[in-house]
């Protein structure tokens, strides 16, 4: 099982980033990475089970499904059902918690999956880097230092 | 109920703040508000269920206890048991998590507690500012460099941790074999620290301890076997993390310890299903059974052996192993009990040399034919004997001298047998991480095939290796001895 685990600060009080990023289908609005996102069969999108499907810029599709959502512990887990990506048993957990001296957040973004043995590290970087690190820097440009 | 968070982020890899935090009683070195504080109720302390008993700068007495310990989530809670601060079932939390953008560390400290009526404000601002935000500054300074409080003689800066070791000063018996406590240093490069769990004993710590092999230059803690979780890593160690439970069986000594810090190459992570008191009873053992039996003599299904001491640490696992390869095993003891243990290791006939001698029993229970192949490391009162006993073209593997060393022998002897002699030194056979790989990849195996089991016939507290000692040259154990650090003699 290959792991991934990024986590940053992010100078704003959590429950303003958690309204940021806490609708599953605003992938668009704040991830640079994702050009559009809809829910299927128009569930709502904070309904445990509904599943988004959304294009990357680059133009690869992926299909996740939504496993919990916490507005208490401000945290979201979801799977990955179908993508291009050569991962199987994905799942992934984004989770912030508040820095109390400063007010700001403590963001942790992991995930745990299965893939071929000489993929693992390229994947293990990109998904790191570019999907987590990616979306964090986008939050830290938002929200500012 | 009052509940009180605080967290904040630390300007330094989550490495150097765990290692001040980790240490339960050493809150007097970096917090303000604690001016004096001692262990009590355990020996270590990072042991579940230590007390630190402290006193206030305000002269307040408070006694914790800590419930959890994680060096994996590098986390722990504790829970005040005795305060004259009224902050009643007050259970807290520590918690850090890195920072990966940036090699930072979050830290989060919380707790939940019952104050007397009215005072719940009072004593929840004391709780948060007083203790947790006072803290965070504390640590914040310590690791930035501009720490003040340099008073203290073992100041965490150093990087060192107290331990107990078993400390040979000079060569002798077991009555040699002395407690200390000693200062554990930081890992270098490709050095891990370990906390150990358990600990092998093995014959070989006897000719170390006696000065017959030149392992141990006094003063030196013995040992070459042990189960325990990995403190922190030095620059360069990929292969483990802080957190993994590990195993070893290789030099150098020092593994009568409770903490030590070592090269990291030949140390490896346990399988999940092998628990650490498993391991410390049969790596190294098991692991010269593997090698004799498939390196030095592959056995064939259709041989004698002979196997001395098989209801020990070795032999009774060499009874199991060549049993199972479908050899006939006879074993050679020194007591009816012991007998009967070989018996249910595997050893078809079991001889009890004495007025008859050995060989004249091989010979006898093999119709003349003698031995194919004997595993002796009882050394000068057997070799001689050994060597009679042996069939035409037999196979004598000498691997230890637990009587004393085999002596000079006229290599002519050996033409009334034909014989092949080995004397194979473990070091040989397990001296870089793949071949120690491969043996324990086969050794675990095998225990989970049920083909070796390990029987630890000796549950001794650390404190009291001097006895682990007595018994084993005594010839009075049976199975594995293993050591634990941190319990009472
Ligand atoms: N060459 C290598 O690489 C290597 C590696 C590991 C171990 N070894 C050797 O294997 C042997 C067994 O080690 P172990 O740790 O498993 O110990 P052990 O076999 O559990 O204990 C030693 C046993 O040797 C027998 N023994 C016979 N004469 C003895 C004497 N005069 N004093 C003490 N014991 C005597 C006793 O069994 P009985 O009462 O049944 O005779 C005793 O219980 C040791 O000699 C050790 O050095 C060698």
């Amino acid at each position: 099982m290959a792991e991934v685990y990024t986590s940053s600060i992010i100078n704003a009080p959590a429950e303003r980033v958690w309204a940021r990023i806490r609708d599953f289908n605003a992938l668009p609005a704040w991830h640079p990475l994702i050009a559009e996102s809809r829910i299927e069969g128009g569930a709502p999108s904070d309904q445990v089970g509904c599943v988004r499907d959304f294009r990357l810029r680059d133009g690869g599709r992926i299909r996740e499904k939504l496993l919990a959502l916490s507005d208490y512990e401000f945290s979201c887990s979801y799977s990955i059902l179908e993508s291009h990506m050569g991962v199987e048993n994905y799942v992934a957990t984004l989770k912030l918690t508040p820095v109390t001296d400063g007010n700001r957040t403590f963001a942790e973004w992991s995930a745990e999956f299965d893939c071929a043995a000489e993929a693992e590290s390229q994947l293990v970087s990109d998904i790191g880097g570019d999907v987590f690190q990616g979306g964090f820097d986008a939050l830290k440009k938002h929200f500012g230092t | 109920m009052v509940e009180v968070r605080r967290s904040t982020v630390i300007d330094a890899p989550i490495e150097e703040v765990w290692r001040i935090l980790r240490d339960f009683n050493g809150h007097d070195r970096w917090h303000p508000a604690v001016a004096e504080s001692r262990l009590t109720g355990a020996r270590f302390t990072d042991q579940v269920g230590s007390v630190r008993d402290f006193r206030l700068t305000g002269g307040e007495r408070v006694k914790e206890q800590l419930l959890s310990l994680s060096d994996k989530s590098r986390s722990f809670s504790y829970a005040i048991v005795e305060s004259d601060v009224p902050l009643n079932d007050y259970v807290a939390h520590v918690a850090l998590k890195p920072v990966t953008d940036g090699r930072r560390t979050f830290w989060d400290w919380r707790s939940k507690f019952r104050p007397p009526a009215g005072r719940e404000q009072e004593l929840a601002q004391l709780v948060a500012e007083g203790v947790y935000d006072a803290g965070f500054s504390a640590v914040r300074a310590l690791v930035s460099g501009s720490a003040s409080r340099s008073a203290h003689p073992a100041s965490p800066a150093a990087g060192s941790i107290e331990g107990q070791a078993i400390v040979v000063q000079r060569h002798g018996g077991p009555e040699e074999l002395v407690m200390e406590t000693v200062q554990v240093p930081p890992p270098g490069s490709g050095e891990i620290r370990l906390r150990h769990t358990a600990i092998g004993v093995n014959f070989i710590d006897v000719y170390c301890r006696t000065g017959y092999f030149d392992l141990l230059k006094p003063p030196g803690v013995p040992g070459m076997e042990a189960a325990g979780v990995v403190l922190d890593v030095g620059p360069g160690v990929t292969h483990l993390r802080v957190g993994d439970r590990v195993g070893y069986a290789c030099p150098p000594v020092g593994a009568y310890a409770s903490h030590r810090t070592m090269p990291a190459d030949l140390v490896f992570q346990l399988p999940e299903d092998v628990s650490d008191e498993t391991a410390a009873a049969s790596l190294l053992k098991a692991m010269t059974a593997e090698f004799l039996l498939h390196q030095v003599h592959p056995l064939q299904a259709d041989e004698t052996v002979l196997v001395y001491a098989p209801a020990g640490g070795v032999g009774r696992m060499l009874c199991q192993w060549a049993s199972h390869l479908g050899a006939r095993v006879i074993g050679a003891t020194s007591s009816p009990e012991k007998a009967a243990a070989a018996r249910a290791a595997g050893a078809e006939t079991v001889i009890l040399p004495g007025e008859i001698s050995l060989e004249a029993q091989v010979m006898e229970v093999t119709a003349g034919h003698g031995a194919d192949v004997i595993f002796d490391a009882v050394g000068r009162d057997s070799f001689g004997h050994s060597l009679r006993a042996l069939a035409i073209q037999g196979h004598l593997v000498s691997y230890g001298q637990a009587s004393g060393p085999v002596g000079t022998w006229d290599i002519g002897a050996l033409s009334s047998r034909s014989a092949t002699i080995s004397r194979p030194n473990f070091g040989h056979y397990t001296d870089t991480p793949e071949k120690v790989h491969e043996i324990t990849s086969r050794v675990f195996d095998a225990l989970r095939a049920g083909v070796i089991s390990v029987e630890i016939g000796q549950r001794v507290a650390l404190a009291d290796a001097a006895k682990a000692h007595r018994d084993l040259e005594g010839r009075s154990t049976t199975g594995s001895t293993i050591l634990i650090p941190g319990e009472s003699s």
